[in-house]
């Protein structure tokens, strides 16, 4: 049996090729050419080469390399597959004619290829998946609940004196979750304000109705846009930050000293994240609805005849208090929210620095989705209410 | 002679598990007082998981650790966190908390765990960075240390509460031959000095052999251990083959050995 590759890729190189002849021992394979990976195609040795067309146990495979020139990796491969068709063939595969380089690397590699250990991701049924994802958010939930109370006693214990949080942490805390966020809020809801104002005076106009602008962008600020826009933005930038911090953290094996040493790491590490953003977020929120309502003042400003103190007045006669409570309740409810759920997927994350961008970019998303979602929530809690 | 000392801890046909998947079964062990306890056996056959299972990070599958006569999994999260206050862990990376200082790292135990003045923790703080050659650096960020010194940063806070027990996860590894030859100067002079305990994780020979007086050798093929006793009578007297070609750095180790102790990594 004979086989010679095609192509020919340069002219100072010979094609590899190889042939089978029959020998008083058994079989002789020759190996002729150079053997260059990335150059030719591979030379491929049929699986089934020794097994139909020379049966016979006990016999020898040799190899004689005379005819061989340079050689790499492809050569390697190509013996490989021999030695493995020569092992199933029940043939003695012997190579000490090959250089002794080649021979140490082909005793690396075994005769019998085991299957690859199967992932553990076990195919399940349909059903076997529902009650695992359910019971694994209900498990969540109850390790989330628990890690609540948890930053709760350690709350109660900052309290009572009992040494868990550090002011200074609560602090960079603070400052990175409020001050530093201040251009980022008044930008979006700028933007959101002088929009909604925009869009509302070209349909309002439509109708004469020019003045509800003032209402319009006042309740919307107030009741709805401010809120979620402030915990979108807080979401993304602090709930990311705190998953990542925490994921790194469990990576180094902070979060484990700390267990071992006795440090609660609810009331140490979770309390004055969660702590700053819930009392960050609200005046946020507060102020986000003031540059809101400013952006659409300046829109108005230009597109219609009202003077600036009727503008304001117009605005604060429109919106009750009550609209700002509901903002701040939801804005205090989202804050525990996405500080909650960021630090309890950066407790969750691997060790990795993988698990590390995983966790943040999950963080972010449940965030987001969470609140919109709780914002629907309050929606239908407020309609129930009559608020 | 060791026998007669006190046992510290006693570890009883201890199982670790990952899920279904078992690290280590049947490990059984005393921790004398005063030895320093050698954990070896290659990369990936369950010696870090061991020494966490130790020190309360990882609940095993079945057997008992009995600490001074109590179990020590069986006992609420408080109680075992004052068992915990006995021991001192360095960490494989020195875990060094990275929003302080060194010098806060090693106070805020002392801080949290007693009612000394600040005046009092500052001085046991300068004391014990002095202990492992690292006062210079107590204003310093971990992130401006180098490795070693993280390690023995990571040191002077383990032996901040005055431990009984020292736990060490892989002390020298990733350090250079000089600075692994002074970590193990140190913990043998820490050992005497404050007359403590230590168990030890590590596959670094020579240093095995310098400062470990007892040992256990877990096998990463049959997911138990194999051998006990210290690094030297092991290299010495040990026939057994997985044991010998890892005490005398051989790799004429039967290749499948490697490749499954692999899969656990």
């Amino acid at each position: 049996m004979t086989q010679q590759a095609v192509p020919s890729p340069t002219k100072d190189s010979t094609p590899p090729s190889w042939s089978i002849d029959d020998t008083a021992n058994g079989l002789s394979l020759t190996i002729r050419g150079d053997w260059k990976a990335l150059q030719d195609d591979v030379v491929q040795f049929p699986a089934t080469a020794l097994t139909s067309s020379h049966p016979g146990s006990g016999k020898t495979l040799s190899i004689n390399p005379d005819g061989l020139g340079s050689w790499d990796s492809c050569f390697i491969m190509f013996l490989w597959t021999v030695k493995q068709a020569a092992c199933q063939a029940s043939l003695t595969f012997d190579d000490h004619a090959l250089p002794s380089s080649a021979q140490r690397l082909l005793a690396l590699l075994p005769e019998k290829v085991e299957q690859p250990a199967p992932h553990q991701q076990d195919r399940e049924s349909f059903f076997a998946r529902v009650g695992g994802k359910t019971l694994d958010i209900l498990h969540e939930t109850a390790t989330s609940s628990a890690l609540l109370l948890e930053v709760m006693r350690g709350a109660v214990g900052t309290l009572r004196g009992k040494n868990s949080m550090r002011l200074k942490d609560l602090l960079v805390d603070v400052w990175n979750a409020g001050p530093s966020a201040l251009l980022i809020v008044s930008i979006v809801n700028f933007l959101i304000g002088a929009i909604l104002a925009f869009v509302g005076l070209l349909e309002l106009r439509k109708f004469a109705a020019e003045i509800y602008v003032t209402n319009l962008v006042g309740i919307a600020s107030a009741r709805e846009i401010s809120a979620i826009m402030t915990a979108i933005i807080m979401a993304g930038r602090t709930g990311g930050a705190y998953a990542a911090r925490i994921s790194t953290m469990q990576g180094n094996e902070e979060i484990d000293a700390l267990q071992v040493t006795g440090i609660s790491v609810a009331g140490y590490i979770l309390l004055p994240s969660i702590l700053s953003l819930i009392l960050m977020m609200p005046l946020l929120y507060l102020y986000g609805t003031l540059v809101s309502i400013f952006g659409g003042f300046v829109v108005s400003m230009t597109m219609m005849d009202i003077s600036p103190t009727g503008y304001w007045l117009s605005t604060f006669n429109g919106v009750e208090l009550s609209q700002f409570a509901f903002g701040f309740i939801k804005a205090l409810f989202f804050a525990g929210f996405i500080a909650l759920a960021a630090c309890r997927i950066g407790l969750k994350a691997g060790r990795s620095a993988a698990d590390v961008g995983i966790a943040a970019t999950r963080a972010v998303v449940i965030g987001i989705v969470g609140v919109i979602a709780l914002d629907a929530v309050f929606a239908v809690l407020a309609n129930a209410a009559g608020i | 002679m060791m026998s007669d000392r006190e046992t510290l801890i006693s570890v009883r046909d201890l199982q670790l598990s990952f899920g279904p998947k078992i690290i280590q079964q049947n490990v059984s062990f005393d921790l004398k007082k005063g030895s320093i306890f050698a954990v070896m056996g290659g990369s990936g056959c369950g010696k870090s998981t061991l020494l966490r299972s130790m020190i309360g990070l990882l609940r095993p599958t079945a057997g008992h650790i009995m600490v001074g006569g109590e179990n020590y999994w069986e006992q609420d999260d408080a109680h075992r966190t004052a068992i915990n206050r006995r021991y001192g862990v360095l960490f494989q990376s020195g875990a060094l908390w990275s929003s302080m200082t060194v010098g806060e790292n090693v106070a805020l135990p002392l801080e949290m765990f007693t009612d000394l003045k600040p005046d009092a923790i500052d001085h046991l703080v300068r004391l014990k960075l002095g202990l492992v050659g690292m006062e210079h650096a107590i204003d310093l960020f971990p992130y401006e240390i180098s490795g070693g010194m993280k390690k023995r940063a990571g040191l002077a806070r383990a032996i901040a509460l005055e431990p009984d027990i020292l736990f060490f996860d892989e002390p020298s590894a990733g350090l250079d031959p000089i600075t692994s030859a002074r970590l193990d100067d140190l913990i043998l002079t820490l050992r005497d000095g404050l007359g403590a305990t230590i168990v030890i994780v590590s596959h670094e020979l020579p240093s095995l052999f310098t400062i470990a007086d007892d040992g256990i050798f877990l096998d990463a093929v049959t997911h138990r251990p194999i051998a006990s006793g210290s690094p030297r009578a092991l290299h010495d007297s040990c026939t057994l083959p997985e044991v010998t070609a890892f005490m005398h750095r051989s790799a004429s180790i039967p290749s499948q050995t490697e490749q499954k102790a692999e899969q656990h990594v």
